[in-house]
């Protein structure tokens, strides 16, 4: 008769290998759940297993070793259909190259049923011993037996939320248990306990399957049937796009700077550094210039250095770096400590405003103590120096930092009209 | 641009970059979050129609495969140590011929080397990314509002020519606030998608005349859809290196570079007479734009090229670049990995590289250079 789901190609395994009962039983299964071959797709791993592709009439996907429950995790959320079935193959070194996708899509419980070719080692490769070989089974590369025990991904799955996991032992018609795992909504996996004739029986003469899956604590069982919700990709086309979600500024103010002038602020991290920066450059645009914004700080957040580099500008800033600043505003020790580099090649043109607490560095540039920590507390030091230079150079008018602060602060503990009386 | 006066925004390109793959088509956005592509992870979150947190970088690009084979456009962002871990199944998109976009913003290394330094550091494993060598497009930036066109244009080449598109940007390229005026954004044209609509058996890397294979999704309930990594025929079969296979490789490789001139995006500003060009691309085109009007203003004779198509190398760079006698490289990297591409590892007295790790390059070191020439 002929089949549904495979072609007219024999099977490309081993004679007694468990993989040929695997697909003869997928072709009844998915003909007990009249299935129609192009509502399924099969996607598969590297291993001898996965040279089966060809034999089906499905839709088939064949990826990389070990990420094909990944892969199918895509097409699962892709296709986001429940009447779709995604079908995984993949062997017992795929499981272990891969479990954290395995992990992965229980957890998540994607629509898809992967099945374990679990037969104990790799046999595409001549037959080297896997995570899953049991303590004391014998490889050709492993003539002493493996010596620790295998790995149970039944349990391991069953913990990470699938909805449905079970192993069987191969022998037989394995087409029931099919049924019932390719049935359920969401996650299942079926482990089928195999031996490789090529390689296991000649490495372990007279062995016995179920009795090495019994010693190897791999009964045949159903560890989980649930019936939890499945995975459903969520998909929404109308959210605001980013350019309407911008706040434009308008220039309202006024600015009589010829050339762009670089400030650099400098503080620790987690006192609003970069806040501050932002919102200067901001009140810059406000005032009609041009302005851009760096940030450096280390890669732990809320510890350390934080310094800001802000040009300000009539004309079109290109360059977005600069090596020395005009300005330098520094409000704590560790802002201190990074703009060392910068404060000793500062020229005589060149203004430094640092918090009276620190220490007066060595510069040519012309100094500026004052308390910028205390007044407005260390969370504002760095906005309250902004304003103080802004008073001091006139560069543009405070109300366009007034403004930009009202604008951008959300229950702001200071009131920055009053922090220069 | 019908409104004439300006809107400005204090913005990010992370912004510009996600808004636009969004506009060209892009539905999909999986990654896992590094430094300095966090801007672009969150504006995804923010923008994309789906979004999903991958649990780490191999799945991601697995992840956007199968959405990719299930007709959707996906994108990731991610910086080198995530895109290490990619490598190998962007290859395998690359075999599937999926579509996808994978923004690189590159970050000072070795390994985890300063995940807040910037670097153009990973251009020379971006040359080779294949494995075979076969070409793959990547494409940078070279000014603000590329930030805006290049990224649709990514989209709109992976769909066409069913390739992923490496896009390479860098940490301050895709974290600096700039003002910048909301008016000069042009449209955007979607990404037209076509699908295999014949009768006959639908053979999955049979290729048209542009030897881009007619697509189909796996949802596609007429005709079986394979899609296959290892060497396949052109009905997507995996093969041992039969005589169809190795051509099918082939033409993945021919492909790219047949259709290359579609994807040529480059600036070219000649000044008639000069003798010198210098090169640049991503962060460094900045600097090499003010280096190039300060040596202009000097009185030195100079012309600019700046590239957004990295590879394949396009041939117009090399129509472009006979004409001088003095080639100028500036890249934030050690070693001139673009100069090094573009003319081997041989030294020359007519090319010179100005290279620097850890900070962007100051327009000054491209000024002494191309002086010192």
């Amino acid at each position: 008769m002929e089949k549904k789901y495979l072609n007219e190609q024999s099977l490309p395994f081993c004679k007694g290998c468990g993989h040929n009962l695997i697909s003869e039983s997928v072709e009844k299964a998915l003909s007990n759940l009249t299935l129609s071959p192009l509502d399924v797709i099969l996607v598969t791993d590297i291993g001898c297993h996965g040279i089966i592709d060809k034999a089906f009439k499905t839709h088939t996907v064949h990826g990389l070793h070990g990420r094909s429950v990944a892969l199918a995790s895509g097409i699962s959320a892709g296709i986001n259909n429940p009447e779709k079935k995604v079908l995984v193959f993949l062997g017992d070194g795929g499981a272990t190259i891969g479990m954290q996708h395995i992990i992965n899509a229980s957890h998540y419980n994607y629509n898809m049923t992967v099945v374990i070719h679990n037969n104990f080692l790799y046999g595409m490769t001549g037959g080297q011993p896997s995570e899953f070989t049991p303590l004391g089974f014998k490889t050709p590369t492993l003539s002493e037996g493996a010596d620790h025990k295998n790995y149970d991904i039944c349990k391991i799955v069953a913990a990470a939320g699938a909805n449905y996991v079970r192993r069987i032992i191969g022998i037989g018609d394995l087409s029931e248990q099919f049924t019932e795992a390719f049935a359920v909504q969401g996650f299942s996996l079926i482990e089928v306990v195999e031996i490789c004739p090529s390689y296991a029986l000649k490495a372990n003469p007279g062995m016995k399957l179920g009795k090495v899956a019994e010693e190897a604590g791999l009964p045949a069982k159903t560890y989980v049937n649930e019936t939890k919700e499945p995975f459903y990709t969520k998909r929404n086309q109308n959210k605001e796009t980013l350019i309407d979600q911008i706040k434009t500024l308008s220039v309202k103010y006024n600015s009589l700077i010829k050339n762009p002038i670089r400030i650099m602020v400098s503080g620790s991290a987690g006192e609003g550094v970069q806040v501050a920066a932002e919102l200067f450059a901001k009140a810059a645009i406000t005032s009609g210039l041009n302005a851009t914004k760096k940030g450096s700080y280390p890669v732990t957040v809320g510890v350390g250095f934080s310094s800001s580099e802000v040009i300000i500008s009539p004309d079109t800033i290109d360059y977005t770096g600069f090596n020395t600043p005009d300005i330098l505003i520094i409000t704590s020790q560790d802002g201190l400590n990074y703009a060392k580099a910068a404060l000793t090649n500062m020229s005589v043109d060149g203004f430094i405003f640092i918090d009276e607490s620190l220490m007066l560095p060595e510069t040519k540039a012309k100094v500026t103590q004052h308390d910028f920590r205390s007044k407005a507390g260390s969370k504002f030091a760095s906005i309250y120096a902004l304003l103080y230079y802004l008073n001091f150079s006139n560069i543009f008018p405070k109300d366009a930092y007034y403004d930009v602060f009202s604008d951008n602060m959300r229950n702001p503990k200071v009131n920055i009209r009053s922090l220069l009386n | 641009m019908t409104d004439t006066k300006p809107k400005i925004g204090f913005i990010d390109n992370s912004r510009l970059m996600i808004e636009s793959m969004v506009r060209a088509g892009a539905d999909v956005f999986i990654g896992y979050p590094i430094t300095p592509a966090n801007l672009l992870y969150s504006y995804s979150h923010k923008r994309f129609p789906s979004f999903f947190a991958a649990p780490d970088e191999i799945t991601t690009v697995q992840l956007m495969s199968g959405f990719a084979a299930a007709g959707h456009i996906p994108v990731t962002a991610t910086s080198f140590p995530g895109f290490a871990l990619m490598i190998e199944s962007i290859n395998m998109a690359y075999m599937m011929e999926l579509p996808m976009v994978i923004v690189l913003a590159q970050r000072l290394g070795p390994a985890t080397g300063s995940a807040t330094s910037g670097a153009q550091g990973d251009i020379a494993l971006l040359s080779g990314l294949i494995s075979g060598g076969l070409a793959i497009p990547v494409l940078s930036i070279a000014q603000h509002t590329d930030n805006w066109t290049i990224p649709a244009q990514c989209v709109q080449i992976s769909v066409r020519l069913r390739t992923p598109v490496i896009l390479v940007t860098s940490k301050e390229e895709v974290m600096t606030q700039y003002s910048f005026d909301i008016n000069q954004l042009e449209p955007i044209t979607p990404v037209k998608r076509s699908y295999y609509e014949h009768d006959e058996t639908f053979r999955p890397y049979l290729p048209n005349a542009n030897l881009v294979p007619d697509f189909l999704p796996l949802t596609n309930t007429k005709h079986q859809v394979r899609y296959t990594a290892s060497t396949h025929n052109m009905d997507g079969i995996l093969q041992n290196s039969t005589k169809e296979a190795l051509a099918n490789t082939e033409r993945l490789h021919n492909k790219i570079v047949k259709n290359s001139s579609d994807f040529t995006f480059y600036e070219y500003d000649e000044q008639i007479g000069a003798e010198s060009i210098v090169i640049s691309y991503g962060i460094t085109s900045l600097s090499a734009k003010v280096a190039v009007k300060a040596l202009r203003d000097d009185g030195i004779k100079v012309s600019l090229l700046l590239i957004k198509t990295l590879f394949p190398i396009p041939p117009v760079y090399y129509s472009i670049i006979e004409k001088y006698k003095k080639i100028i490289i500036a890249e934030e990297n050690l070693t001139g990995q673009y100069r090094q591409s573009l003319f081997g590892y041989r030294h020359s007295d007519k090319i010179k590289g100005v290279n620097k790790m850890g900070k962007m390059i100051d327009p000054n070191e491209i000024v002494k250079a191309v002086k010192s020439l």
